[in-house]
């Protein structure tokens, strides 16, 4: 009896094998695609989630140091013993004569040591729950310490934090302009894709006349539209409105070419004749078939509406400060002297990079896991 | 019994293509009755399909219906008392709410292809459940509970409902454990085990009529009877016509009871399926029948086979259609005039000169 019963769970587990068990079966044997997942992950849970924790100081924290180098961290105390607390040196400020310019050396013989979860300044985690734990700071009693691991910028504030805070922006932009590009493509595309004809050719030559704008005049004619009396928060969503208005077209394109296909098949006849409505058997049975495509092009599109959000406001074109994105950060690098005297400003650069490179290599693990029939 | 559920009158169907018109139904005039099997049988392109199309109007895109009507006598309840209602089907917008309640809820309909007829995303019983749910009734009727069943069919059913009805229906065209196989997606299924879920969608809402368009084309011998017998044995149950459209004539020998000969979109004989394979009358029926292999017939002979090729249709030859090949052609008729429908014999109509004494 127990013999049998065996097979008849294992019978009932291969039943419900549904084509994303498969899709996931398949994905976790790309280890490429699981560090870019597990990556992406990271960076929206610290960034967009918990950047207050993870940072060490807030937004609009402004120390005395202006344009400090990055401090190195050491795991040693004073003694020059090696100790598991780590460790930041302190700054010591001088003047270079020729250049007259200020600039910070390393003061070895301060060492502030580094605490963990130590309360800092106060903030509300998620946007609601009041606490003033930070992830790691320096100790709260001594006014002195002060931890810049990335340095700091020509108003003193923490590059870390910074590029912490500047991260939700740039990140949030990335999804939420591709939630409703895709939206849109898929809606305009399966409209387009099944009722063929006029509709088709509307849509299309619309995606068309969108697509042959150059990109840059129209970002500045539609930037500068944007009155400078908004809210900088009402700017962000602006500028994501105008991504996803330049970038539905290509998805659009992408749904129809599938629906046109797809529409042929008989189970769109056989759903028709159940007395499916046409709204029913665009959304109900057409699109899910796109889906999977769709879901691959929009993970590998997600890295260029980054990069779009970057370079428009590296261009000034974009969000501006007081608002604090990846592209405002590289906005402030964008001169030879920062360059020349603050080059730890380009920190935030890796960011971008290893941003963009996860989120290819999570697009093309999904594109060879959407497939889970095809060998390979 | 003979209380009719669907006239077909004079039905014209025309594809205008680049090259010109072609007649894919060039009047077609039979009734089905309620209960009733009715076969119609034909070569490919004979305009079958397009005619179960027609019904339901979902003719494909450069097809319309040019003529004739499609008339639908719905039965309904009013006053505890049953009132037939004509409607026709060729005056409904065929994107329109009314003829969307007829498709799936009055009139079902199966296809050739069990292999593609499933939307592969979704479960058996997901699909089963859509179309309850879309026609909002509760197929399995209750004995002497009348009162629970003028409220269910007026209220939207739930999931759970809908998901017993669709196990009860799976069980109900022999899908071993429907518990189980509710829940299985298309690819999971065999081609039998498809086009039994694709009887139980059409069924589950208990259609007057039930159009099936080649079903067992695509299935193995075996599985083809089982689906047969099931489809039997159900409309027994339910007392529901069927339009079945083949070109096995075997199978529509078992399956029906009167059977339409159909040829270049126009009907050249209609009598019972006894007649039709004792007594054929029309010389295109009789090639049909010979063009049959026989098992145990010991012969050196070649198959028989109807000479020709199937006219160009955007050239047909005048007069009867089917005159270049007749093997009773009479030189100077059959190319001149138009054959008329003729009766023949009781219930027995064919579309012939032979029979018209010119």
């Amino acid at each position: 009896m127990a013999e049998q019963k065996v097979p008849e769970t294992n019978k009932k587990r291969q039943i419900s094998q549904s084509y994303w068990s498969l899709v996931w079966w398949k994905f976790k044997k790309n280890k490429l695609a699981i560090v870019g997942g597990i990556l992406i992950i990271l960076f929206y849970s610290i960034c967009g989630l918990f950047a207050e924790f993870f940072a060490p100081y807030t937004l609009d924290y402004q120390s005395d140091y202006l344009e400090a180098r990055p401090q190195p961290v050491v795991f040693k105390d004073e003694e020059g013993n090696f100790s598991l607390r780590p460790a930041v040196y302190g700054l010591e400020e001088k003047i270079d004569q020729t250049l007259r310019k200020r600039f910070y050396e390393v003061n070895r013989t301060k060492i502030y040591p580094i605490y963990f979860f130590v309360k800092a300044e106060p903030y509300k985690l998620l946007g609601f729950i009041p606490t003033d734990i930070h992830l790691f700071g320096t100790d709260p009693a001594d006014p002195e310490a002060h931890v810049f691991l990335f340095g700091t910028d020509r108003l003193g504030r923490d590059l870390f934090s910074r590029i912490i805070y500047g991260g939700r922006l740039s990140l949030l932009i990335g999804l939420l302009g591709q939630i409703l590009t895709f939206t849109l493509g898929m809606v305009m595309g399966a409209i387009s894709g099944y009722y063929g004809g006029v509709t088709d050719v509307i849509v299309q030559r619309m995606t068309e006349f969108v697509g042959a704008f150059p990109d840059i005049p129209l970002f500045m004619a539609l930037a500068a539209a944007i009155p400078v009396t908004w809210s900088p928060i009402l700017v962000y969503f602006m500028l994501t409105l105008i991504l996803v208005f330049i970038r539905w077209g290509g998805l659009a394109r992408q749904v129809r070419g599938l629906i046109l296909s797809l529409r042929e098949r008989e189970y769109v006849l056989a759903a028709r004749s159940f007395g499916a409505s046409d709204a029913r058997l665009m959304f109900r049975h057409l699109l899910p078939g796109t889906l999977s495509h769709c879901i691959v092009i929009a993970t590998l599109m997600i890295p260029g509406m980054i990069l779009s959000e970057t370079a428009l406001s590296w261009l000034g074109l974009g969000l501006r400060p007081p608002l604090t994105s990846w592209g405002v950060l590289l906005q402030e690098v964008s001169s030879v002297r920062s360059i020349r005297f603050a080059p730890w400003l380009l920190t935030t650069v890796p960011f971008v990079l290893l941003a963009v490179l996860s989120f290819n290599m999570l697009g093309d693990g999904l594109r060879d896991a959407m497939d889970p029939y095809g060998g390979r | 019994m003979s209380e009719p559920l669907i006239e077909v009158k004079d039905l014209k169907v025309q594809f205008n293509v680049r090259d010109g018109i072609i007649h894919a139904v060039d009047g077609a005039t039979f009734t089905i009755n309620r209960g009733q099997t009715l076969g119609i049988i034909g070569e490919s392109g004979c305009g079958k399909s397009v005619t179960a199309k027609a019904i339901l109007r979902m003719v494909p895109r450069p097809g319309k219906v040019t003529g004739g009507e499609i008339l639908y006598h719905r039965r309904i309840k009013s006053n505890g008392s049953e009132i037939t209602d004509i409607v026709n089907i060729t005056e409904l917008d065929p994107d329109g709410e009314e003829i969307r309640k007829i498709r799936g809820g009055e009139i079902g309909m199966i296809f050739q292809e069990p292999m593609s007829s499933l939307t592969p995303v979704y479960t058996a019983g997901s699909h089963i459940g859509e179309a309850v749910g879309l026609h909002r009734l509760v197929p399995i009727r209750k004995v002497g509970a009348q009162m629970v069943e003028t409220i269910q069919a007026h209220r939207r059913i739930s999931k759970q409902e809908a998901r017993e009805i669709a196990i009860d229906m799976l069980r109900r065209v022999g899908i071993p454990k429907p518990e189980q196989r509710v829940d299985a997606y298309p690819h999971q299924l065999s081609g039998g085990q498809r086009q039994r879920v694709m009887i139980a969608i059409a069924l589950s809402c208990e259609p007057k009529m039930l159009i099936a368009d080649e079903p067992t084309t695509a299935l193995d011998v075996s599985i083809e009877a089982q689906i047969l017998d099931i489809m039997r044995e159900l409309q027994e149950t339910v007392d529901m016509a069927i339009m079945f459209i083949t070109h096995n004539l075997g199978v529509v020998a078992e399956m029906a009871e009167e059977i339409c000969v159909m040829y270049m979109g126009k009907i050249v004989e209609r009598a019972s399926a006894v007649e039709i394979f004792y007594e054929p009358q029309h010389p295109y029926t009789r090639a049909l029948l010979k063009s049959i292999p026989h098992v145990g017939k010991k012969s050196r002979e070649r198959l028989a086979s109807i000479k020709g090729m199937v006219p160009d249709p955007f050239n047909l030859p005048s007069g009867c259609v089917f005159h270049p090949r007749c093997p009773e052609y009479m030189p100077g008729k059959c190319d001149r005039i138009v054959p008329s429908w003729t009766q023949v014999g009781e219930n027995h109509w064919a579309r012939c000169l032979l029979y018209e004494g010119v």
